[in-house]
């Protein structure tokens, strides 16, 4: 078993380094790219399989033994998050075959993909806060190479926001480090949560807000999210796609896992974190009404809806954190999947604007209904995955009596609504108005080519599959979620 | 000792977060690092007094450094390093699309700027023609001359 826990790290790394040999091979490129996916896609689901049976394990590297030497363990959250994270990546990667432009031109792109995989993998393995660093650099610096591919002059000065916040973010990153060590002499986050009752309440209150700083950056929570919409658009579609996906989840994972692990439970700060919430869907619902652009509307719905993680885990409940598990498992599909919607539509049409496009759904019915039913289940209707997502995150918090955060997070479902259907009514209906048109044969019938309908109708369906096992996958994020309450096993399986 | 570097800390901070707020990249990037530096002295700050170097076999019972933070400063310091040679490069490249390195105005920002005025515009218009069209009713003729009176 532990022989699988460096696996999401290791394999995409390797094959990143043979990807890099292969630069002017772009099928062994694939090849290699695709079957490093299924590779971790098969791992994940052996370790969610036996972290559910067995409790959490953990693996360590170069063999020494946790505090002092990195650890990476698997809890029923992490390898939750692995299991949804992999399949997101492959179908992205697929995507960015069929589509014509960066993945063709670059011979980069793969390499540096895979690099972000494996930080992606390593951020929800690690045992070790200042490993959780090195991850995150990892994933950042291959972020900000997939932004900035291509160099066009739009995506200089959007990348360049999004590198200079992010280095910022490191820098505090690297000042919690040195406080943590110096108040607690380790930086390994069982070891953490042991010795935290050590220091004076304050310290540990202020250690709190650090880390929800530091993480609620990476997230994107409000007032922490301005660079968001305005670097996510310019980046190729698959890339804002796994960008939206997946980068911003890896912040809320960051946030429940530190805010449960190392903050001892008396000095929760869920009120404030309640009230970020709420503040975080209304700024970002609203953003995302005034925008008149496909990709932006769904950039700042990000924003929006990562309140919503953020009010179960402001709870400090077992059903609110189960919500909050379920809610991220749930947006990781839907979002990466509206923005293929959207490069789909960008492929179609010509462009993402609402102004230039319309009738899309009329000329290009697949695409209509591709975009229709994830819409539908983000503005939470049922019966789709978003909607029981939802009902979970508000039946928490009536059960915790926070009424007004549960009004605002119904009203904001409401205007969630309100621009899906926007999108709806500006580019898909209406009058057939194409800026330009695709010229291979595939793309005029159906609006993409075979891989990049194959990925998002994929995706599309994993999103209903999840409704449809909406009842064992709460049952297991409820699991989860008590896990997280009540560390002990975790602690154990790290310091034995 | 600790004293000094801990003012020295808080100086690279300080300047650091100045040169933060400034328009010009360059400035900016200098900012960056200055703020890493003085993240990576608190890092060192942390493992506590000085000591002899922590070798196994070539320390006698003397007072050894902590090599914990030491070895995660030096880790940030090359990630830090790289990013930062990444983060010219692309300053390079924004100088070259360019030709100067103020940081833009944010399109969306100057769009909706420019909608605002233009809609202000509209507006100055259009009280600009209902007081015309006032003055041309007490008036009680067509001519605008007409306004100037007595």
């Amino acid at each position: 078993m532990r022989v699988l826990l460096p696996l999401p790290v290791v394999v995409p790394l390797i094959a990143a380094g043979i990807s890099m040999a292969f630069a002017r091979q772009r099928n062994v490129q694939r090849a290699v790219g695709a079957l490093a996916f299924v590779i971790t896609t098969g791992a994940s689901i052996a370790m969610l399989v036996d972290v559910d049976r067995h409790g959490p394990s953990a693996a360590f590297m170069g063999g020494w033994s946790a505090p002092v030497g990195i650890s990476l363990v698997a809890d029923r959250f992490s390898a939750l998050m692995l299991v949804v994270a992999s399949p997101v990546l492959l179908a992205v990667l697929v995507f960015a075959m069929g589509q014509p432009g960066t993945e063709q031109e670059q011979p980069s792109f793969h390499p540096v993909y895979l690099v972000l995989a494996a930080g992606v993998g390593l951020s929800f393995l690690t045992g070790d806060l200042f490993n959780l660093f090195v991850a995150f650099e990892m994933m950042l610096t291959a972020s900000y190479i997939l932004i900035t591919l291509g160099g066009r002059r739009d995506q200089v000065q959007s990348g360049m926001t999004y590198v200079i916040i992010n280095l910022v973010a490191s820098t505090l990153f690297v000042v919690l480090l040195a406080l943590l060590y110096a108040s607690l002499g380790t930086v390994n986050m069982a070891d953490l949560a042991v010795r935290m009752h050590t220091v004076p309440e304050g310290v540990r209150v202020a250690f709190a807000l650090l880390m929800f700083v530091v993480f609620g950056i990476k997230a994107a929570v409000f007032p922490l999210f301005f660079w968001l919409p305005d670097s996510y658009p310019t980046a190729p579609t698959p890339i804002t796609a796994v960008f939206a996906g997946l980068l911003t989840k890896v912040g809320v994972y960051c946030l429940i896992r530190t805010q449960t692990l190392i903050v001892l439970p008396g000095d929760r700060i869920g009120g404030f974190i309640l009230v970020i919430a709420g503040i975080t869907m209304v700024v970002g619902v609203l953003g995302a009404i005034a925008q008149d652009d496909v990709k932006r509307i769904l950039s700042f719905h990000i924003v929006s809806q990562i309140g919503y993680m953020v009010l179960g885990l402001g709870l400090f409940t077992v059903a609110g954190i189960a919500a909050a598990i379920l809610y991220v498992v749930n947006q990781v599909v839907l979002k990466s999947t509206l923005l293929l919607v959207g490069g789909l539509v960008d492929h179609a049409a010509g462009s993402t604007r609402l102004a230039s496009i319309g009738g899309v759904a009329r000329r290009y019915p697949l695409l209509g209904w591709m975009f229709l039913l994830p819409a539908l289940s983000l503005a939470g209707i049922p019966p789709f995955s978003g909607f029981v997502a939802k009902l979970s995150v508000v039946q928490a918090g009536l059960s915790a009596e926070e009424w007004a955060v549960v009004a605002v997070s119904l009203v904001v479902s409401v205007l969630t609504l309100f621009s899906m259907s926007k999108i709806w009514a500006g580019a898909f209906w209406g009058e057939v108005e194409l800026v330009a048109e695709p010229d291979d044969a595939t793309s005029v019938r159906f609006g993409g080519t075979l891989p990049m309908l194959l990925a998002t109708g994929g995706l599309v369906v994993a999103s209903l599959g999840l409704a449809v096992a909406a009842g064992p996958v709460f049952g297991y994020c409820q699991r989860a979620a008590a896990d997280l309450l009540d560390p002990a096993a975790y602690v154990r399986a790290v310091l034995r | 000792m600790s004293l000094l570097l801990a003012f020295s800390t808080a100086l690279l901070f300080s300047l650091g977060t100045y040169l933060l707020l400034q328009r010009r990249l360059s400035r900016l990037i200098v900012g960056l690092g200055l703020m890493g530096h003085g993240a990576n002295l608190l890092l060192l700050l942390s493992g506590g007094r000085r000591g002899v170097a922590p070798f196994i076999g070539a320390t006698k019972g003397e007072r050894v450094a902590d090599p914990m933070p030491q070895a995660l400063a030096l880790t940030a310091i090359v990630i830090s390093f790289g990013v930062t040679a990444f983060l010219l490069a692309l300053a390079f490249r924004s100088w070259q699309l360019t030709g100067d390195d103020l940081v833009e105005d944010d399109v969306e920002d100057r769009r909706i700027a420019g909608a605002l005025a233009a809609l202000a515009d509209e507006e100055v218009a259009d009280i600009e023609a209902m007081a015309a069209a006032g003055a041309d009713a007490e008036a009680g003729g067509p001519a605008l001359g007409e306004e100037d009176g007595p």
